[in-house]
């Protein structure tokens, strides 16, 4: 390896090469952070994203909340604890802990970088949260600053490994140009978000599980995948989900009757059924003034549909609809092994919504808060320490590419990927299936995922125009037999994971479901962390 | 779901073939961008607010576009409405550390 601060590069044939010390894919927050921190230890970062670094992913287009708690002793136990409950008691205190700390640092970092935090009326920032637009344009040029190189709109379409097994790079396309690039690092992180399954959930629409599939390729596996069923209210003709302003929401079915139990929160399932049978309407109309004035200096985006249908949301009602968020945010993803976000297999980190979110949320979402602060400390741990790993890997040594379906040929023909993909749609997205789950229905799509992974295994390689779709889609199919193998495991209701035949959380199955595999899906136990002495007594599951 | 470039406002700088998340427009040597890819829009608004020009608009809609063109937009108001939101253009930039999350976080 080279000693320059910029990475080297080469060309051979159509395929640009370059080598660095450590590779990130996916340029959101998780992304740009590990991206940011890496180049700041001193290594060579290249980062590749599937679209644009700045625009990419779920928070750009959007507003988030932060879990920002400062450093105040009984304030941040307060903060740890209160959630605990909602995730089924899976959640890891000194992990929370650790999130709290970093995710406070480095939003004072960001204010001391340019991001420009409102003032309370003593003047001081306020660090609860941050507008998308804004923060990953500053992220994009934090991480530039910073040394890192990035290809956007390059997405990776399989890790490259050493002769040892270690990933040692990754290879993918370049999409606006039609060639391949092909990257040498010392490590890569995975950074490339969760998986919503093509349902226009905002900003969801590239994450499609792509690096979860690169990562079982190498053999990473996963943990919390049965928690992946989180479904966001939307206008049904827009895209911009904001389940938190439908709190202030009164919600009534055709007739104008206003629906028992139907809210935001703790009556999202009555919603889910009215849609079953009919559409089902919202009007903001709990609001005040003033919290429609806040409201709407907010979140500006949510307005933007409603502005431009003439439709005023505190006054009318709209037709609303749930859009599924998969593991964007449930909390399910990549098993990672030790505090440095590394998984099990050597120079491979896992950061943001890509990996499990269990450890700060347990079984339950934390909403955007929490996956901004993970994204935040799992992306700054991840990035320090694959630079550490990468920059001590000596350059060189052969490297193959790890990737299988739609990579490979296996048969006569390659697949269709948007049939591919609107089959497994039709398995993750309806109600009935992911949200309200049985053991007949989980094993009834199980069995038809299973037969369409082996019908994918079994196709030729996809030439050059179709090989990103065919990627996704195999990828979706992977992420849903992780998702419904383990929710199928999981005999009892806890978290978001909602079994209709297993009601109620059991306290025998507190514990952490692995999941991974691809020709064969293999799910198995392992045990959560200790009841706090608090939670011991009292803790029903 | 991207609906209109302005051919009146357009200066075919490309920055929204560059900042599309999804890769949904394609240049066009010497003249504005095509909206080649349609169904990829996820309705995410972000090339409206990196256009400098205020030549783009996405509709509402996310499942289809709503049938408008150039002629239909009323006189430029919603053409840069959200980059004018978000603080986005020099006569707002007061706007950039607006932010009233925390109230509605508080809910009061």
């Amino acid at each position: 390896m080279g000693t320059a601060s910029s990475p080297s590069s080469q060309s051979a044939s159509s395929e640009s090469v370059l080598d660095c010390d450590v590779l990130v894919l996916g340029g959101g927050p998780a992304g740009t952070w590990a991206a940011f921190e890496a180049a700041a230890a001193g290594a060579r970062v290249v980062l590749a994203d599937k679209g644009f670094c700045g625009t990419s992913g779920a928070t750009a287009p959007s507003g988030t909340s932060v879990w920002y708690v400062p450093p105040d002793a009984g304030r941040r136990h307060a903060a740890i604890v209160s959630r605990e409950a909602l995730g089924g008691h899976l959640a890891d205190r000194s992990w929370s802990a650790r999130v709290l700390d970093t995710t406070c640092q480095t939003l004072h970092l960001l204010g001391e970088r340019g991001y420009p935090f409102p003032l309370d009326e003593a003047g001081a920032p306020i660090h609860v949260s941050l507008q998308g637009p804004e923060y990953m344009r500053l992220m994009r040029k934090l991480a530039k600053g910073a040394g890192v190189s990035i290809r956007d709109h390059s997405p990776a379409l399989e890790l490259l490994v050493d002769e040892a097994g270690a990933v040692a790079g990754a290879r993918g396309i370049r999409r606006q140009l039609g060639d391949l690039w092909r990257v040498h690092a010392g490590a890569v992180v995975i950074a490339t978000g969760g998986c919503a399954f093509l349902s226009r959930a905002l900003g969801c629409t590239a994450l499609t599980g792509d690096g979860h599939l690169m990562a079982a390729e190498v053999g990473a596996d996963f943990s919390g995948m049965e928690f992946s069923n989180a479904y966001a209210i939307a206008a049904d003709f827009a895209s911009v989900t904001k389940t938190l302003f439908f709190k202030w929401a009164t919600f009534t079915d055709e007739d104008g009757a206003v629906i028992p139990g139907a809210a935001s929160n703790g009556g999202r399932s009555v919603i889910a059924r009215h849609l079953g049978n009919g559409r089902v309407f919202a009007r903001l109309d709990l609001a005040d003034d003033a919290m429609r004035a806040s409201m709407r200096t907010a979140q500006p985006n949510f307005f933007l549909p409603f502005d431009r249908m003439g439709i005023d949301p505190f006054s009318q009602r709209f037709p609303i609809t749930l859009h599924l968020e998969g593991t964007v945010r449930g909390t399910g993803g990549l098993r990672i092994v030790d505090e440095t976000c590394a998984t099990r297999v050597p120079g491979l980190y896992a950061a943001g919504d890509a990996a499990t979110r269990e450890l700060i949320c347990g079984g339950f979402t934390g909403g955007g808060s929490h996956n901004a602060a993970w994204a935040i400390s799992s992306g700054r741990w991840a990035g320090r320490a694959a630079a550490d790993f990468g920059r001590r890997v000596p350059s060189g040594g052969a490297r193959r590419g790890a990737g299988t379906v739609g990579l490979r040929d296996a048969g006569a023909r390659p697949f269709d990927p948007a049939a591919a993909a609107r089959r497994v749609m039709g398995e993750v997205h309806p109600y009935e299936r992911n949200y309200f789950r049985t053991e007949g229905r989980l094993t009834d799509a199980l069995g038809r995922l299973d037969g369409q992974w082996a019908a994918l295994s079994a196709s030729a390689a996809s030439d050059r125009n179709d090989v990103l779709r065919a990627r996704e889609a195999a990828a979706m199919t992977a992420v849903a037999r992780w998702m419904y193998r383990s929710a199928l495991a999981r005999t009892e209701s806890r978290g978001m994971h909602r079994r209709m035949d297993h009601a109620g959380a059991d306290p025998a199955q507190r514990h952490y479901l692995t999941s991974g595999g691809l020709d064969e899906v293999v799910v198995a136990r392992r045990a959560a962390p200790a009841l706090p002495a608090d939670m011991a007594s009292g803790v029903a599951a | 779901m991207i609906e209109i470039i302005s051919a009146a406002r357009c200066t075919g700088c490309n920055i929204c073939v560059t900042a599309c998340p999804t890769n949904v427009f394609a240049p066009v040597p010497g003249g504005a961008p095509r909206i080649a890819r349609p169904d990829d829009c996820q309705t995410c608004f972000m090339c409206e607010l990196y256009c400098p020009e205020d030549a783009l608009y996405v509709a509402p809609t996310a499942l289809a576009p709503q049938g408008l063109t150039e002629g239909d937009m009323p006189a430029t108001t919603l053409l840069g409405s959200y980059r004018a939101a978000i603080g986005w253009t020099p006569a707002t930039a007061a706007n950039r550390a607006v932010d009233t999350m925390h109230r509605v976080l508080k809910g009061d």
